[in-house]
């Protein structure tokens, strides 16, 4: 097969390499992207976007079982609805499909290479992709690594039978009777929930002594709560001794005596590991940070000409970083002066309600040394929760105390995904409390509570 | 209340207009009677003008350097006395320096009441320090001083900006909200580059200073302008061997009479010049170029080109021509110390007919004086030195002086010059020629 030669070859085509690749291909650079399966990576396929089809068809189907049969506080009732849970899969697969499909037609209006198969390096400036036809070797100047993530396995309850990752969780034929979630972080919070409800009975294991361990106990509550209503059994402080495939956990709590929990399905969500290995790191001489490739704020790893963006570099493993790590480096390639001086990478856990964090918490406001204030506004006070039937939870903000300089926003409620861009502008900008308070937020929305956490916090809150 | 306001007062000597070149109060100041308003300079000499009364300050006209016809209103004083009538005063431009003013014009209506506030008479005082015109563009301060290793604070667009211009924000201070750096902060830095670095090294110094020219420094400006572009200068240097009068200077010193001042180079430049204009008293004359006239003075009035704390000035040794060595030197030495303490009268800084420039121990080998225009002739006097000398047979040590002398060439032929330097060079070297009575 004829060699291949370019300017800039991207390994993996996640939302990191993808991202690289497009911008990379609009500034002109010969590039070439390498992906084993379809374009999209984790996050399209089998990651942040079925998870979010599901946990909204889930929300839906809740919704209707809760007003079945009996009257709804909006007057609105109807008979026992039912799920076709396959057509749920179908549909959800439609979404990925259209938009791994997207992101192949951008590559190639990018002008971008792609080569189907399993990349491995040979040395610092050749790859060899094994192929369906062969081995293509391509020689490249720049190589990106994107080689993302994968699920941590137990080596005490490894995956196989009943014992199942998100992957496997998002694909499920039908809805589980029961369900055993081993690590109370997003991933098992966000799964474990939409099949509690979708009908499951759900366990959420959590060796930590409340789940959502990222998150500080006041933006965890809601969710506890909520999983409380829904069912879901919590088993905090607990560790897992053993199990077996058919679905049996041998657990041990707080109080030292082992359990067992039996369920049809396990679904292992404790972390998730970089991939480094598989692609022929051995040929290269790259430094380690820990189990990450070690990277400079360019992305630029210890070998000249190689960067590495994405989960494969470090935490937070989030789509969103992974993506500006990219243009950046594509950036990079074709001359420019760039720098990764993010201020802020903001993170959403569709558990429910929703929960938001950008920038740093209360408490690690704190750590840093900052002498802080800080405002909190409920969105029991709000009008627009009120008529989306949800008042719970509350937006928070941290700011310096000496020129309120905000450091941080936190909220915890449904819907306030969509809040993070607001939260994440107002960092990024260098807003203080005073920009915050004086910006005009549109009535009714649940957005108002970010203006009036700030006033909170200069001590004239309105409506509170 | 009453307002009174002070006009520019009629300084004397028959000036029209007068430059502000310190003003020691600003509106809102309280002032009380007698203290001093304001500066303001005529000729050579600053007067100050006190105040009449107590008062506030309300308004101030002129600023620092402007030049002020007389009888303009240059600033108003609020003040309580109700029961005077003040709309005299008003119209009254205070008479100041009765006893400086030697040709003054009929004098302004002076109300008996108005008691005309005791005048201030002083030769040039130091100029204001640096009056900076305001700056017209912002300078760099400092914004919120970030604490060591503390992240600039800039909006990604800012952020993007200055790292494509190689600007490391690190240095930049940031003016706004929470010390954010703005562009217009980016603007700045790019202008200016950066300020107070912490580590000391060589930097570049993009800093401009605006000073205006004022006082001294504009009256020395004005007049070498006049001087160059009106005279056609030129510049004739020769050698002296010094050796004889130096030993005869050195000898006169050492049997100095009590009372008597030591004598200098000075004195004796004085009296061979005053030899060297008899013989050619064309040198010593005034051309008036726009009334094409020259006037030729009988008297030799020397002024001595003097650097003083506040610049150059030249105090006047009037009729050298009528003193002698000993009186020539005493009235350096007292001339000098007057400019230089600044209590020189008007009539001792002017008046000169021909002028001597000398840097002393900084004169060089070579000047080319500027002649102090309405004169025709200034006689530079460069560093002496000993050097080798060719006697006709061997190289001897001399104490050897050159004379940087510039004429006013639409008066003064370059023969007639050259004549003049060697007549001062021959007496010079033969000094017992310059004490003999012709």
């Amino acid at each position: 097969m004829k060699e291949i030669h370019c300017k800039l070859l991207v390994i993996g085509a996640g939302p990191g390499g993808y991202v690289a690749a497009i911008r990379a291909g609009q500034l002109g650079i010969d590039t070439v992207i390498v992906e084993r399966a379809r374009p999209g990576g984790t996050c399209l396929n089998i990651g942040c976007i079925p998870s979010k089809a599901l946990i909204h068809a889930a929300e839906d189907f809740h919704a209707a079982v809760g007003r079945a049969g009996k009257p709804s506080p909006t007057g609105l009732s109807h008979g026992a609805p039912s799920l076709d849970f396959s057509a749920t899969q179908a549909w959800k697969s439609g979404i990925v499909g259209r938009l791994t499909g997207g992101v192949a037609a951008l590559l190639k209006k990018a002008g971008v290479k792609t080569v189907v198969g399993h990349a491995r390096f040979r040395d610092g400036r050749t790859v060899a992709v094994e192929t369906e036809i062969g081995t293509q070797v391509i020689h490249a100047e720049n190589t990106i690594i994107a080689t993302g993530s994968a699920p941590v396995e137990l080596p005490v309850l490894p995956f196989g039978g009943n014992i199942i990752s998100s992957t496997e969780a998002l694909s499920l034929g039908a809805v589980p009777e029961s369900l055993t979630v081993i690590g109370g972080g997003y991933i098992g919070v966000e799964l474990g929930t939409a099949y509690a409800k979708l009908g499951a009975r759900v366990t959420i294991v959590e060796a930590q002594p409340r789940i959502l361990p990222l998150y500080d106990a006041a933006l965890v509550r809601p969710v506890e709560k909520r999983l409380a209503s829904l069912g879901v059994t919590l088993l905090t402080g607990t560790r897992i001794k053993g199990g077996s495939e058919d679905g049996l956990v041998t657990i041990e709590g707080t109080d030292g005596r082992p359990r067992e929990i039996r369920a049809d399905k396990v679904l292992v969500t404790v972390g998730r590991r970089p991939v480094t290995e598989g692609w022929g790191r051995e040929e290269l001489v790259l430094d380690m940070a820990g189990p990450f490739i070690r990277i400079d704020e360019r992305c630029r790893t210890s070998m000249r000409g190689i960067y590495a963006i994405g989960d494969v570099t470090g935490e937070p493993m989030l789509a969103h970083r992974a993506m500006a790590q990219g243009e950046m480096v594509a950036e990079l390639v074709a001359g420019r002066s760039r720098l990764f001086d993010k201020r802020v990478i903001p993170a959403v856990c569709f558990s429910s309600p929703e929960v938001v964090s950008a920038g740093l918490s209360p408490e690690e406001a704190k750590a840093a040394g900052y002498e802080t204030v800080q405002g909190q506004f409920p969105f029991l006070a709000n009008g627009r929760a009120m008529t989306l039937g949800s008042d719970d939870g509350f937006v928070r903000i941290v700011a310096r105390a000496d020129n309120h300089l905000v450091l941080g926003i936190q909220a915890v409620g449904e819907h306030v995904s969509e809040l993070s861009a607001a939260f994440a502008l107002a960092i990024e900008m260098g807003a203080r409390l005073e920009d915050v308070a004086g910006t005009i937020h549109a009535h009714p929305t649940l957005s108002e509570a970010f203006p009036e956490a700030a006033m909170a916090a200069l001590g004239h809150g309105l409506h509170m | 209340m009453a307002m009174q306001t002070i006009k520019m007062p009629d300084v004397g000597e028959g000036v029209a207009e007068a430059e502000i070149v310190e003003w020691h109060v600003k509106v809102g100041d309280l002032v009380r009677e007698d203290d001093v308003l304001t500066a303001v300079m005529t000729g050579k000499a600053t007067v100050e003008i006190p105040s009449p009364v107590e008062g506030r300050i309300s308004w101030i006209g002129p600023a620092i350097g402007d030049m002020v016809p007389v009888g303009t209103p240059i600033l108003r004083i609020e003040h309580a006395d109700e029961g005077e009538d003040h709309a005299g005063a008003d119209e009254d431009i205070p008479a100041l320096a009765p006893d400086a003013a030697t040709e003054r014009p009929a004098a302004a209506p002076q109300p008996a009441e108005a008691a005309p506030a005791p005048a201030r008479m002083q030769t040039e005082r130091p100029a204001p320090a640096a009056a900076a015109a305001p700056a017209a563009r912002p300078v760099h301060t400092p914004g919120a001083p970030r604490a060591e290793g503390e992240k600039p604070l800039a909006s990604p667009a800012v952020r993007l900006r200055a790292r494509e211009a190689g600007v490391d924000l690190r240095q930049v201070p940031g003016t706004g909200p929470a010390g954010r750096i703005t562009h217009e902060d980016i603007d700045l830095f790019l202008e200016q580059g950066p300020v107070a670095p912490a580590a000391a090294g060589r930097k570049a110094d993009l800093s401009v200073k605006e000073i205006r020219m004022a006082g001294l420094r504009r009256r020395i400006a004005e007049q070498m302008s006049r001087s160059k572009s009106r005279i056609p200068h030129i510049t004739y240097v020769d050698e002296v061997d010094m050796t004889a009068l130096e030993e005869l200077r050195a000898g006169m010193n050492r049997t100095l009479k009590p009372g008597r001042v030591k004598l200098t180079l000075l004195p004796f430049l004085m009296r061979a010049m005053v030899k060297a204009i008899a013989d050619q008293p064309i040198f010593n004359a005034l051309y008036d170029d726009e009334a094409g006239i020259i006037r030729q003075h009988g008297g030799v009035h020397i002024g001595i080109a003097a650097q003083t704390p506040s610049g150059l000035m030249v105090p006047v040794v009037r009729h050298a021509e009528a003193r002698d060595i000993h009186d020539c030197a005493r009235e350096v030495v007292r001339l000098s110390e007057a400019a230089r303490t600044g209590t020189a009268l008007r009539e001792e800084l002017s008046g000169s007919t021909i002028t001597i420039s000398s840097l002393g121990a900084l004169g060089g080998i070579v000047s080319t004086p500027v002649i102090n225009h309405p004169e025709v002739a200034i006689i530079g006097v460069n560093k002496m030195a000993i050097r080798p000398h060719w006697d006709g047979t061997q190289f001897v040590p001399r104490k050897m002086m050159n004379l940087s002398s510039s004429f006013d060439h639409r008066v003064i032929d370059g023969y007639d010059a050259a004549t003049f330097v060697q007549r001062i060079k021959a007496l010079l070297e033969n000094p017992a020629m310059i004490f003999v009575e012709d």
